[in-house]
């Protein structure tokens, strides 16, 4: 083994943040369906907690033997909307309680699945699971929610996105963070390990381990040493600098899988910031050339930077998945911060990178009195930059009750600080209230 | 098992001496050596045969401590995690 490559290792891992964001455990709940509720969330305790009774041991014993940190060890559960249909409950919030007791039992930092696809129509237990939302995120601390409102195969359901800018907005009212861990997805991916959006889809194995690597302060360090080259280079140097750290995922994810004994699912290789410095994907770009993220050229750069990482990743894994590319949230990146800050980036602009991004509007703190439709109208834009462009697209917005534009809320932790945001004034209400379906697009007609 | 032990940090008299000491001390037999200095630190890289039957995290915490008292970063790891990394087979 070549010193120079040990010795690279080693920076990466002690000196850019290079981490495995998290290994999780994707439980199927299929076999936990029962008509009467509280014997189903009796099997879904039990099974959650008896398939991933070594998940967080495992995760440790990784950590120690290879050196490398594990951020967290999360789960994801089938949605439970199709889990709890079969109850008649007339709300879910006893099977949220469930989900939170379990990870609290087995000392994992998020368990993800409270949610409902609906991009096409709702079943019975979609309406039930959506309206449960605001209480159920309010009174449990793991539990992470999404909804698929859309998808480029069946469209838009504008039904869903009228009802989930309402359920933001009343979520906010009883506690503001709870939207901290709400995703409202196009085009959402069934084996995705990072949170908040992480769910266990129908078609995956009864379990599975999912791995999901980050390091945007490796990449920006290898941009380093390229500055003034062209951008055939600089996409070169991405490419090669995320096939290593994919494949410290890969190696993770097999021992994981391995010792746990369930098969090994995908790596998600996603440039995932965190507020700590040096691990921001906005400074990346910056590296790349402009001079702060929201400059004219953001878009193309990170377009590449996420091809790029893509690319890179595909060959050094016998399975990507989940989201993989460079996640833009505003709140858990110093960078995006402090651009927003100097009025450099803007929700236009976000909304602009979002096309072309791994994911979409993410950790955006707005003004406490925005309506509900005007948050509507923002999941319907990326909703249909998602499924126009056949890519993942989402919205986690967090309107804040009492602030004002300009001024700053605390999530604390991972989650960061984040400057409220102008949005636009303009009503939105009259288009949100037609509700119906957006039909889906030409070329999804591909059969 | 096969590990890497790599020692990183500003050079100073001893360093070899103590490392290989604790190794010694831990029954732990040395493969191969190198030490160079990179970016103005001194580096050194030990390949390291490891009973199956070893504590990790026990040995770790060694050598976290011997890394403390020497004012260096001692970092002990699985050799897969650098094979993973920079080799294709």
């Amino acid at each position: 083994m070549d010193s120079q490559q040990i010795y690279e290792t080693s920076h990466m891992i002690s000196s850019e943040n290079l981490d495995i964001r998290t290994i999780t455990m994707g439980i199927s709940l299929l076999d936990c369906i029962d008509s009467d509720s509280d014997r189903a969330c009796q099997k879904i305790y039990d099974k959650i907690t008896t398939k991933a009774k070594d998940l967080v041991k495992v995760g440790q014993e990784i950590e120690t033997e290879y050196g490398i940190p594990i951020a967290n060890k999360r789960i994801t559960v089938t949605p439970i909307s199709l889990i709890a249909a079969a109850s008649g409950d007339h709300d879910y919030v006893k099977y949220a309680k469930t989900l939170d007791r379990a990870a609290r039992t087995l000392g994992v930092d998020f368990i993800g699945g409270f949610s409902a696809l609906v991009q096409k129509g709702f079943q019975n237990g979609d309406k039930v699971l959506i309206d449960s939302l605001p209480q159920a995120l309010a009174e449990t601390n793991y539990v992470c929610a999404s909804v698929n409102v859309g998808s480029t195969r069946s469209g838009i359901n504008m039904d869903a996105v009228k009802k989930m800018g309402q359920v933001v907005v009343d979520s906010a009212k009883l506690d503001y963070m709870t939207n901290t861990k709400l995703v409202i997805f196009a085009n959402a991916v069934e084996d995705n390990p990072f949170m908040a959006g992480g769910f266990h889809g129908v078609s995956e194995p009864d379990v599975v381990i999912n791995v999901g690597v980050s390091g945007p302060g490796v990449v920006k360090t290898a941009l380093e040493k390229v500055a003034g080259k062209s951008m055939d280079i600089v996409a070169e140097t991405i490419k090669k600098t995320a096939f290593k750290v994919t494949r410290m995922g890969q190696l993770v994810g097999s021992v994981a899988a391995e010792k746990l004994g369930v098969p090994f699912g995908i790596v998600d290789l996603s440039l995932a910031p965190t507020a700590a410095a040096g691990d921001s994907v906005a400074e990346v770009l910056e590296e790349i050339g402009v001079s702060q993220v929201g400059a004219h050229g953001t878009t193309a750069a990170l377009a590449m930077l996420n091809d790029a990482v893509k690319k890179g990743g595909l060959m050094a894994c016998n399975h990507v998945g989940g989201l993989s590319g460079a996640f833009i949230p505003v709140s858990e990146d110093a960078g995006m911060i402090k651009a927003v800050e100097n009025g450099t980036l803007n929700v236009s602009k976000l909304e602009a990178m979002t096309a072309v991004c791994s994911v979409g509007l993410d950790m955006i703190a707005i003004p406490g009195d925005t309506p509900s439709t005007t948050i509507s109208g923002m999941i319907a834009d990326e909703a249909a930059i998602g499924m126009i462009n056949n890519k993942t697209t989402a919205v986690r917005v967090i309107p804040v009750p009492g602030k004002k534009i300009g001024e700053t809320v605390e999530f604390g932790g991972l989650l960061g600080h984040a400057p409220i945001m102008a949005i636009s004034n303009a009503d939105s209400s009259k288009m949100i209230n037609r509700g119906g379906l957006i039909p889906a697009p030409v070329h999804s007609f591909k059969n | 098992m096969k590990a890497i032990l790599s020692v990183i940090g500003h050079d100073k008299v001893g360093i070899i001496a103590s490392v290989s000491n604790l190794l010694a001390e831990n029954k732990i037999n040395i493969l191969d050596v190198s030490q160079t200095i990179m970016e103005k630190e001194f580096v050194m890289m030990m390949s390291l045969a490891l009973p199956e039957t070893i504590d990790f995290q026990e040995l770790t915490n060694k050598f976290n401590k011997l890394g403390k008292e020497l004012g260096v970063e001692i970092n002990l790891r699985n050799s897969k995690l650098y094979e993973a990394m920079h080799t294709l087979d």
